[in-house]
């Protein structure tokens, strides 16, 4: 159980729970970030905030104070760090 | 023929191709860009169906989930449920959705099933979709949803429109509905819960979208607008929530959590393949979001962007300001014997239009470069790298389009910034917005580094001091929105959740359409706004005429040539002109900061729209001149204007302070009439449009005279 905002860039996570009562993540969950779904943090913007992240087969950017409150579960279903491209 | 007209309304996610398909259908040009949050107002346009059908089609922003959160969203659900003013419910709704993530796209619309009006499923972007190996089942997608049409369009091709006209037919002549989700019964128990305490308290049982909304947002938007009286809502909806909670639900992810569940079982083996997707975007992003090269590469863009503008412009400007020079050299003979009307055409109209419209080439290079950006998918990843900064001033990512979109313009500036959820960050994003350099400000920063500061320091301090004026508005812009968010309006932190969409190649014709587009809003403005107040100008400076001037003067001083005479008694004039003598009524307010009473005149009549300045400094230093008052002989008047009086008398008046002075006033004065309007209209008030106005004015004096004061102690 890491936050989100933890996650190494590259690295996947599995969403264990959000937040409901708050607006991004209601923006989060109609985008279809929902619990069970797997995710990816692809980066961090140059100055370290915000997130690029990938569900779903798309990129959302979210701050990184929103990020420590999404718990995901970096389960041995997800790969832990994204396979080294093979140049 | 028939009593009203059918509307269609045109919905779906941001930036599926709604625009683009709403021009492909009615021939409109609504303005599109490759990132969320292009169309920020509803428009229509009619489009023919065939058969003889005709409906008003209704493009509309996008959004994501009917549980509006910004003003621009609100604009959506208002036009679906009939309640914005000057608008009727929609007869039907074509939900347009990417055919690249049916899933997410579907959300929207399975939320819009709920509405029970007819409705039809367009998959856009078929193109991307079918390169990507994605295949579609679309019959039995439309079986799995009741039978409603299911197309498939690639809209900016123009392939699939035709399918996408015989749909909306279908759906306005048989009316299909989607089939809505079987609800679990307790959620369905708490919606009754919900119509039934509405019909007691207010004689009207809502509709079950409206419960839904009550019951599955945290805002009150809908109890408000059915006027459900405060003091009932708690406890009913306290009731109905823990009904959903009894299901096993959170209440307010409930929602998303059904929707999407019945949802993945409707896409079962309805998509296949697609599976190596996103390719383009991980690789560009590798480097333009680079931890150090994603800053440097956008740094190099902003600057390249003013740079290119200022060079590439260069050789086409000054061929319309050689056409300008012709047209006066052979107009001038032809009026000689009527000296008034030969001054009227020649010092008034064709100096001041003309000092405008030279201006045109620089307009269609920014825009080039503005709409190749948009179009790219670079503007999302500009927000996303600039987010940080912004949020340091309580502003947020979000905030960036209407910013940089104000170096164009600061009214689209200022409509997108409906794309933000909260008023108050919304309120100090327009408040930074009319601070952005916009392009009307650009022919005056021109004409003075084309006049003094290029034959004084050499091109290339012509350009530093062109993208320094452009950042002269982004210093106080930055400090502003800090104390306006801290201070003022205590913004709370904002959530920045935008989707960074793919990279496309920039469309030559929706960029060529952007740059007409606006060249034909500058000519037009030439034609009208410029060319009535040239001539104003121009009367005011040319009236009341003292005939025995001439004969004063040369009592005065018999020893003058009879081209010193001239040139004296046209001075003379134009200071006992109406012009001359206001002018010279106000000018103590501006000698602080350098301004003789001819600048004063411009800087006053550049009140209503700020380019008005270059036309009437155009007419100001060129009446009386005659076919001689080519451009050379404009800068050189300039070059050589000189006090008169007073204790700078014989210096010259466009000093190097003076000339800093003036284009730092301009970049910082609210002089745009529109733009106070606009913001009036978008923070629903005159309050904030009259501070604006009044502060930007304010500190744009104060800075003229600060520059002012400084660089001539210094030089
Ligand atoms: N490849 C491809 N691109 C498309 C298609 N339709 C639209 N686009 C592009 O997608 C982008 C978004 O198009 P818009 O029409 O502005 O989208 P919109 O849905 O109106 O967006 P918002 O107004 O922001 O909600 C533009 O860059 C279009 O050129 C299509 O069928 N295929
Ligand atoms: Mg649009």
């Amino acid at each position: 159980m890491t936050p989100l905002s933890q996650l190494l860039p590259g690295q996947y996570g599995k969403l264990a729970s959000l937040n409901p009562e708050r607006a991004v993540d209601q923006r989060l969950m109609a985008l279809g970030l929902l619990p069970g779904m797997v995710l990816k943090l692809v980066r961090r913007a140059p100055l370290g905030d915000p997130l690029a992240i990938e569900f779903g087969g798309q990129v959302v950017s979210l701050r990184l104070a929103e990020a420590e409150s999404l718990i995901v579960d970096v389960a041995a279903d997800c790969p832990v760090q994204r396979p080294k491209k093979s140049s | 023929m028939s009593a009203k007209e059918i509307t269609v309304a045109l919905v779906g996610n941001p930036n599926t191709g709604k625009s683009t398909l709403f021009n492909a259908l009615t021939g409109l040009r609504q303005k599109v860009g490759n990132y969320p949050g292009v169309t920020v107002a509803r428009k229509s346009g009619r489009c023919d169906c065939g058969d003889g059908l005709k409906v008003e089609l209704v493009d509309l922003p996008g959004l994501y989930s009917l549980a509006a959160a910004s003003p621009d969203e609100q604009v959506v659900t208002d036009v679906l449920l009939g309640s914005l003013e000057g608008s009727q419910q929609p007869d039907a709704i074509v939900v347009v959705l990417d055919a690249t993530n049916l899933l997410r796209n579907l959300f929207l619309a399975s939320q819009l099933a709920e509405l029970n009006l007819p409705l039809a499923l367009v998959l856009n972007q078929a193109d991307v979709a079918h390169e990507q190996g994605l295949k579609i089942d679309t019959q039995l997608l439309s079986q799995r949803l009741g039978g409603v049409p299911v197309v498939l369009s690639s809209a900016w091709k123009g392939e699939g429109i035709a399918s996408v006209r015989r749909a909306i037919a279908e759906v306005v002549n048989k009316k299909p509905k989607m089939s809505r989700l079987a609800w679990p019964a307790q959620v369905e128990s708490a919606l009754d819960v919900i119509v039934q305490a509405v019909k007691n308290d207010t004689g009207v049982a809502p509709s079950t979208a409206d419960a839904q909304r009550i019951l599955f947002s945290s805002n009150a938007h809908t109890s408000d607008r059915l006027g459900w009286s405060q003091a009932k809502r708690e406890p009913i909806i306290r009731q109905a929530r823990d009904q959903v909670r009894a299901a096993g639900y959170n209440p307010l992810a409930a929602e998303p959590l059904i929707h999407y569940a019945h949802l993945r079982k409707v896409l079962d083996g309805v998509t296949s393949g697609g599976a190596g997707k996103q390719g383009n975007a991980a690789a560009l992003d590798r480097v333009l979001l680079h931890r150090v090269m994603g800053p440097i590469l956008f740094t190099g863009i902003m600057l390249g962007l003013f740079a290119s503008v200022f060079w590439l412009a260069k050789f086409p400007m000054q061929w319309i300001q050689a056409g300008v020079d012709f047209l006066k050299a052979v107009v001038a003979p032809a009026l000689a014997g009527t000296p008034m009307l030969q001054s009227l055409v020649t010092d008034g109209i064709i100096a001041g239009v003309g000092a405008f419209l030279v201006f045109l080439p620089q307009i269609l290079i920014l825009f080039l470069f503005v709409s190749i950006l948009e179009d790219s998918g670079y503007m999302a990843r500009a927000a996303f790298i600039m987010d940080r900064l912004f949020s340091w001033c309580g502003l947020n990512g979000k905030s960036f389009v209407p910013l940089l979109s104000g170096f164009a313009c600061a009214i689209p500036g200022l409509l997108s910034t409906r794309t933000i959820e909260d008023p108050k960050a919304r309120l100090a994003t327009a408040f930074a917005v009319p601070f952005m350099s916009c392009s009307a400000r650009f022919p005056i920063y021109a004409l003075m580094c084309a006049a003094f500061i290029g034959p004084l320091y050499g091109p290339g301090w012509e350009s530093v001091v062109m993208v320094g004026m452009h950042c002269v508005g982004l210093i106080f812009a930055v400090p502003t929105a800090f104390v306006l968010t801290r201070f003022i309006l205590k913004v709370k932190p904002q959530p920045f959740v935008l989707e960074l969409p793919r990279y496309q190649m920039p469309k030559p014709r929706d960029v060529i359409w952007r740059m007409w587009q606006n060249a034909a809003e500058f000519i037009s403005k030439a034609g009208t706004v410029i060319f009535a107040i040239t001539i104003i100008i121009w009367a005011l400076c040319y009236f009341p005429r003292d005939a025995q001037m001439a004969e004063k003067i040369r009592a005065a001083e018999p020893a003058l040539s009879s081209h010193e005479l001239q040139a004296r008694t046209q001075a003379a004039m134009i200071e006992q002109s109406w012009m001359g003598r206001f002018g010279k009524a106000v000018q103590p307010v501006f000698d602080p900061c350098g301004f003789d009473w001819k600048i004063t005149v411009g800087v006053l009549a550049s009140f209503p729209a700020r380019e008005v300045i270059v036309s009437t400094l155009g007419v100001t230093y060129s009446i009386g001149k005659g076919a001689e008052a080519d451009s050379q002989h404009l800068r050189q008047a300039m070059q050589e204007a000189k006090w008169l009086n007073g204790p700078r008398t014989g210096t010259p008046i466009f000093s190097l302070a003076a000339v800093l002075a003036l284009m730092v006033f301009f970049a910082l004065c609210s002089q745009c009439g529109p733009t106070i309007a606009t913001l009036a209209q978008e923070t629903g008030g005159w309050k904030w449009a009259a501070a604006s106005f009044f502060y930007m004015t304010i500190l744009a004096w104060i800075m003229a005279v600060v520059v002012y004061q400084v660089v001539i102690r210094i030089v």
